[in-house]
């Protein structure tokens, strides 16, 4: 998977759980928490559509690598390569 | 207080003497000089008096890994500075100051602060919406905002023009956008040594907001003896002591983050660890390990994630240091009590009160046997029951049956009034009993087990949701005509919210549309309060006079049998 298409699903599953948040407000260092308001239901859900999106099962202890989308990238790039 | 004047029908008079020498050992446990009962100078500035100055209030553990300690004294000095401002500006008793911010130094000296000053305070959930923020504001009479330039520009520069009570918006830090005050320079050009207002046993401390199930949400008054209440339940039912690192997760936003998050602590003389950052399993545990922490005061939801990382998750962290930990805020699963035990070597210990009732009033206390499941037994001075208010005349239910959760007035921190609000104060009355609206049951030992809320409010991550609120947020989407909210049973969150609607014409459902909805939803009220699934229906059930029955709704959802549907006039479709 291209880094584009981690984004692309990133992008998609995260205004899915949240669509008051529009994607161009998504850049590489917004937090999920702090910058754009998930609470920790949010999140759960979030990772759970991760999940069934790419295949991945995110571990809770692994939760603050998906808090950026830059972060994101490189642990899900790690994760699916 | 309504409701108190009757006790004496079926409670005799040695319990009743029993209850007023406890209140009297509680009393003992603050100064009241000369008959001033103040929270922040019971929680701060007599520490300071007695010696204990340079002891540890508060430990603030930043987002960014940043950790401040602040002394009694700092904080005392800050809070003489933060009161100073306010009365600077000429602020007078009963005046109302409003705080919206995350967990960070200056909620905690603007809440004492303004204590200190004899102003009433009322923290806003920083994660609310704009329309949470907007109603609580107006019924509590907002003079004075303080938040974070964030916060502000976010959430209320867009409706300062319809909060025409405000008067003075204060913003953390050194800068402040226009038409506001920066806090920094306020505090440093105040003096540290500005006398405690003398506020009395009665004088308005806090104004607490809850959901109702119609109307308006409704602002709890209470008062500052609640400090002795806070004493005591903080030392019986968490063991609380002097010295003792205490760390209470829950934000001040809501009623447990204040009696218990800042109150209670401090007036014990415990210090408070305050994490800024919300949930995350690996800074919790390690919090733990590396501040020591003794006693422990959290929530379901936390704990089921916690289960949910799994026992391993846990192993690497030293938990020797906890002492006590307890829950509060929805019922905790015995799952979660039988897994803890098992992580931690002991139970969390689930307690229950209200935001009405100012502080615990039933807990499974330190040295109780645990029944997982149960909320444990009414503290020491507290008579609690449950009642059947079904009937003509109210009654007290037998062992092991399901009614309403009573409690009999009198203790120090129940609530005073709602705000502009004494007809819906009278109805939580009945025969001398204040009714909680949680149905509930009482086994042959005595212990209380929680059964579900008697009306339609939703308990979602520990925070009382009005489906009214919500709904009304809905409707204002231009797709939407009408709107019934319930909670579903959720593993995590307890209960989620979910929406029915219904469109008007030109609007067909879609999945579009849904997102559209849910996002307008979000942005009126916030994460922690939108509902998470919307569904579309062609027409709602409601009775004659054209109420849309949530219960059916819920029943259906959960194929629960329907019960009474008399009034039903139109079903649903």
């Amino acid at each position: 998977m291209t880094e584009e298409e981690i984004r692309r699903a990133y992008i998609e599953e995260l205004t899915e759980v949240a669509p008051d948040i529009s994607p161009d407000e998504i850049g590489n260092e917004a937090h999920i928490q702090d910058d754009l308001d998930l609470d920790s239901m949010d999140i759960l859900n979030f990772v759970t559509a991760l999940h069934e999106r790419l295949g991945i099962d995110i571990p809770e202890p692994d939760y603050p690598r998906i808090a950026t989308l830059g972060k994101a990238i490189r642990y899900l790039g790690q994760r699916l390569a | 207080m309504a409701g108190e004047g009757s006790c004496g029908k079926t409670v005799d008079a040695g319990a009743r003497l029993a209850r007023s020498g406890i209140w009297a050992e509680a009393w003992a446990q603050i100064d009241a000089p000369d008959g001033m009962v103040n929270i922040a100078y019971e929680g701060l500035d007599r520490h300071v008096l007695h010696g204990h100055g340079s002891e540890l209030a508060l430990i603030w553990l930043g987002k960014d890994g940043v950790r401040v300690e602040y002394s009694f004294a700092d904080l005392a000095a800050q809070t003489s500075r933060f009161a100073g401002v306010l009365t600077d500006y000429g602020l007078k008793e009963g005046d109302s100051v409003f705080s919206l911010m995350g967990r960070i130094p200056e909620l905690y000296i603007t809440a004492l602060g303004t204590l200190k000053a004899g102003l009433v305070f009322t923290p806003l959930f920083s994660a609310f919406g704009p329309e949470p923020i907007r109603t609580r504001m107006e019924i509590g009479n907002a003079r004075v905002l303080v938040t974070t330039e964030a916060l502000y520009k976010r959430k209320i520069e867009p409706l300062r023009a319809s909060l025409p009570s405000l008067e003075l918006v204060l913003i953390t830090g050194n800068e402040a956008p226009e038409g506001c005050t920066a806090l920094g320079p306020a505090l440093a050009a105040a003096s540290p040594d500005i006398a405690v207002a003398n506020t009395t046993p009665e004088t308005p401390a806090l104004i607490h907001f809850t959901s109702g199930t119609t109307g308006k949400p409704k602002g709890a008054v209470h008062v500052h003896q609640a400090v002795v209440y806070h004493a005591y339940s903080g030392r019986k039912a968490l063991d609380l002591t002097p010295g003792t690192i205490y760390w209470c997760t829950a934000d001040p936003g809501w009623v447990t983050g204040t009696s218990y998050g800042i109150i209670a602590p401090l007036v014990n003389r415990a210090t408070m660890i305050v994490v800024e950052a919300e949930f995350d399993l690996e800074r919790w545990y390690e919090t733990i390990q590396r501040e020591k922490v003794e006693v422990w005061y959290t929530a379901p939801t936390a704990i089921r994630m916690m289960m949910r990382a799994g026992a391993k998750a846990a192993m690497p962290y030293d938990f020797s240091s906890l002492r006590f930990m307890a829950s509060v805020g929805e019922p905790l699963n015995p799952e979660a009590v039988i897994w803890s035990e098992k992580v931690f070597g002991q139970p969390f210990h689930d307690n229950w009160w209200q935001t009405e009732t100012g502080g615990i009033m039933i807990a499974n206390r330190p040295g109780m046997t645990v029944k997982p499941g149960s909320m444990g037994k009414p503290l020491p001075g507290v008579e609690a029951s449950i009642v059947d208010n079904e009937a003509s005349n109210l009654r007290e239910a037998g062992e092991n049956e399901i009614g309403e959760l009573a409690l009999r007035p009198g203790w120090p921190s129940m609530m005073r009034s709602y705000i502009h609000e004494q007809a819906r104060y009278d109805k939580c009355f009945a025969d001398g009993w204040y009714l909680s609206g949680d149905l509930a049951m009482r086994d042959a030992d005595g212990y209380f087990w929680f059964v579900g809320r008697a009306d339609d409010l939703i308990k979602s991550s520990g925070h009382l949701i009005g489906p009214f609120e919500v709904e009304s947020a809905l409707i204002e989407h231009p797709a939407i005509a009408e709107a019934g909210v319930i909670g579903i049973p959720d593993e995590t969150a307890g209960e989620v919210v979910k929406a029915y609607v219904t469109l008007n014409p030109d609007f067909a459902p879609s999945d579009t549309l849904e997102r559209d909805i849910r996002g307008h939803a979000r942005k009126k009220l916030g994460a922690a309060v939108a509902p998470r699934e919307i569904i579309f229906r062609k027409s709602l059930p409601k009775t004659r006079s054209g109420k849309i029955m949530r219960r059916l709704l819920k029943a259906r959802e959960l194929g629960l049998p329907e019960g009474d549907i008399s009034t039903l006039e139109t079903d649903e479709s």
